[in-house]
């Protein structure tokens, strides 16, 4: 019954590209804010009302300034401001389809928070469509206040999914790395755990040494990431929830780029060993057997899995400059194939999670760009338009790339979406921030 | 500290012998345009043509003969600068690799850590595959001229540990590197 008026939203055709629409959301201390830069051809026009309060005093968190922020901020809808709302309603008798329609408003998104009971919430929301009056969603959600914010983003989730059929992203987290210089002038490197849109931000290692490579296990529990403290290289697995770290390789030379199989049994990682020459590896992470998969000079590291776990797509120089191969996960091994060869430079491929397509770094002329490449044809599709494009990764949903840019001299994060037409940056607010990674869904 | 002065004494005499030539060495070469890096010795790659005999052994004899400007000089020739996604070493600091080899040849008990950087170009891990073939490099220098695997130790920080701050010529030619840090 929507799918017809979400085809409808999708002829809407060439209207010209919203461009720098900026749209600031919560800014606390050491948080991340949203920008939308560039952005869909047409976003859906809807209304989110503020949210009934059913409890004493001030309501403890805003649903509907999260849920707001959430759908503003993927490009796809244009919620309109609340002080042009005609009225208010926060339970279905109150609606009055009339005021919406006036407004050109599609979608109505109304709800209430009610307090149950100490430290029990109640989040109940209903979505209709405005020109046929009809109800397309309605639920009720049962929180403590301390996941306040998480169940506003499952209500984003609820909302993107039954407007446009992809599954939302609004529950994931990032990880990212983030440097800062102390008063005396040395570095501070931070891996920092925050919501996917920046906010909620928690540190999960602290250094005075870099801090690289971050990687989600596929169930979102650990992470793996590369330490220089102690002066040397060490990859370590940490478990998110206790903190508690294993130290899965510290062998003579570099140790690099982890990177979980799709099973989270394996790490691919790169190796440089006694002789310094960089090659890719998979490290069975209960018995700790090492099998070397790539031979020969070049510098071979960046791996990639892909999603069913036979290849790991991997950086080459081995042809002059740094290209795209892959290479069965198992052996036998070392039939690289080439699959990159549009450019002098595309490298650290990411697959997509349908398997599609890789993003890889790709220079064109003298800017490091975010790119496309479809693994069968090799075709090129350039998405980002920085000097110092780096570190894309894919959200789940495979909609979207977040990645890192600059802005005045300083790392940035910033966001894509895979057909290139919505772009938006994610500004910090203190040091360089870089090297994000989309985390998996999170489990039920 | 005292030892490390030590070192410098030796390093200094090392230079000498390979036929430094005293300060004017590090002057940046004009002819390899703008912001280039200190070069690392004498710019002139023909052998000596001295053959030094008997390096002093360790000992402060030689201390009186080492002016202000030696000294500074052999601090400032502690790191080894690199073309733009190059890993060989340009013949402007062989001289200076040479007598570092010969310092560590001389002092078995002396180490020497070489940590390799790149710019900020690129990917982050390619970038630490760069720093770590710039410092094997160096490393493979050092080993010709009579220094011991033992006494070498590599370290790749890639783009994380910039020298420079900066986006341009000048800044990224300052970070493509590989730094001699001793014990």
């Amino acid at each position: 019954m929507f799918v017809s008026m979400r085809s409808e939203w999708l002829r809407g055709g060439c209207i010209a590209l919203v461009l720098a629409v900026a749209l600031t959301v919560g800014t606390a201390d050491g948080q991340l804010r949203i920008e939308i830069r560039s952005g869909v051809e047409r976003p859906v026009p809807m209304a989110i009302v503020p949210f009934g309060w059913d409890g004493p005093g001030v309501p403890p968190f805003d649903i509907a300034g999260l849920v707001t922020a959430d759908l503003g901020n993927s490009g796809r809808f244009d919620p309109i401001p609340e002080s042009d709302m005609l009225s208010r309603p926060t339970q279905a008798s109150e609606v009055n389809f009339n005021d919406w329609r006036i407004l050109d408003v599609d979608v109505l998104l109304i709800g209430q928070l009610i307090e149950a009971a100490p430290d029990r919430y109640t989040i109940v929301f209903q979505l209709f469509d405005v020109l046929r009056g009809e109800q397309l969603l309605g639920f009720r959600l049962s929180t403590a206040r301390a996941d306040l914010r998480a169940a506003g983003h499952r209500v984003a989730d609820m909302v993107y999914l039954q407007l446009t059929g992809i599954r939302g992203v609004f529950s994931t987290s990032i990880a990212y790395v983030n440097e800062t210089p102390n008063p005396d002038g040395s570095r501070r490197f931070r891996l920092i755990v925050a919501d996917s849109d920046g906010e909620n931000s928690r540190v999960i290692a602290d250094s005075p040494d870099p801090l690289m490579s971050p990687a989600w296990s596929p169930d979102g529990r650990r992470i793996a990431y590369v330490s220089f403290e102690g002066e040397y290289s060490a990859i370590y697995v940490q478990t998110l929830r206790t903190g508690a770290r294993d130290r899965v390789s510290s062998q003579e030379g570099v140790n690099s780029a982890p990177a979980f199989s799709p099973d989270g049994r394996r790490l691919a990682l790169t190796l440089s060993r006694d002789n310094g020459n960089l090659d890719i590896y998979t490290i069975d992470l209960a018995t700790q057997v090492l099998r070397r998969l790539t031979q020969g000079s070049s510098i071979d590291t960046e791996p990639a899995w892909s999603a069913d776990g036979e290849w790991i797509y991997f950086t080459s120089d081995r042809a002059g400059g740094p290209q795209v191969y892959r290479i069965p996960s198992v052996p036998p091994v070392d039939r690289a194939e080439r699959v990159t060869f549009e450019g002098s430079y595309n490298a650290r491929p990411r697959m997509a999670p349908d398997g599609d397509s890789l993003a890889v770094v790709h220079r064109n002329q003298d800017n490091y760009r975010i790119a496309l490449v479809d693994p069968d044809t090799g075709l090129v599709q350039v998405l980002t338009n920085g000097r110092l494009d780096e570190s894309p990764s894919f959200a789940p949903n495979g909609a979207q790339i977040i990645y890192a840019t600059r802005e005045a001299g300083r790392g940035v994060l910033a966001s894509v979406s895979s057909d290139g037409r919505i772009r938006r940056q994610i500004a910090s607010v203190a040091g360089d921030v870089r090297e994000p990674v989309w985390s998996p869904y999170p489990l039920p | 500290m005292t030892r490390l002065k030590l070192l410098f004494v030796c390093l200094a005499i090392a230079l000498i012998g390979a036929g430094c030539t005293g300060p004017e060495v590090t002057v940046p070469e004009e002819s390899t345009g703008s912001a280039v890096p200190p070069a690392g010795g004498n710019a002139d790659d023909s052998p000596s043509g001295v053959v030094t005999t008997g390096l002093p052994g360790p000992g402060g004899a030689n201390i009186s003969e080492l002016t202000l400007q030696e000294q500074t000089l052999v601090t400032e020739n502690l790191v080894v600068y690199f073309e733009f996604d190059r890993s060989d070493v340009r013949s402007d600091f062989n001289a200076m690799l040479a007598a570092h080899g010969r310092l560590l040849a001389a002092n078995p008990g002396v180490a020497v850590r070489l940590e390799g950087h790149a710019d900020e170009r690129g990917t982050r891990e390619y970038n630490i595959g760069l720093g770590e073939r710039r410092s094997q490099s160096v490393r493979q220098i050092l080993l010709l001229q009579g220094a011991a695997g033992s006494q070498l130790s590599t370290i790749s920080y890639g783009e994380e540990r910039p020298a420079v701050f900066g986006s341009d010529e000048g800044s990224w030619s300052l970070n493509r590197r590989v730094e001699l840090v001793y014990d």
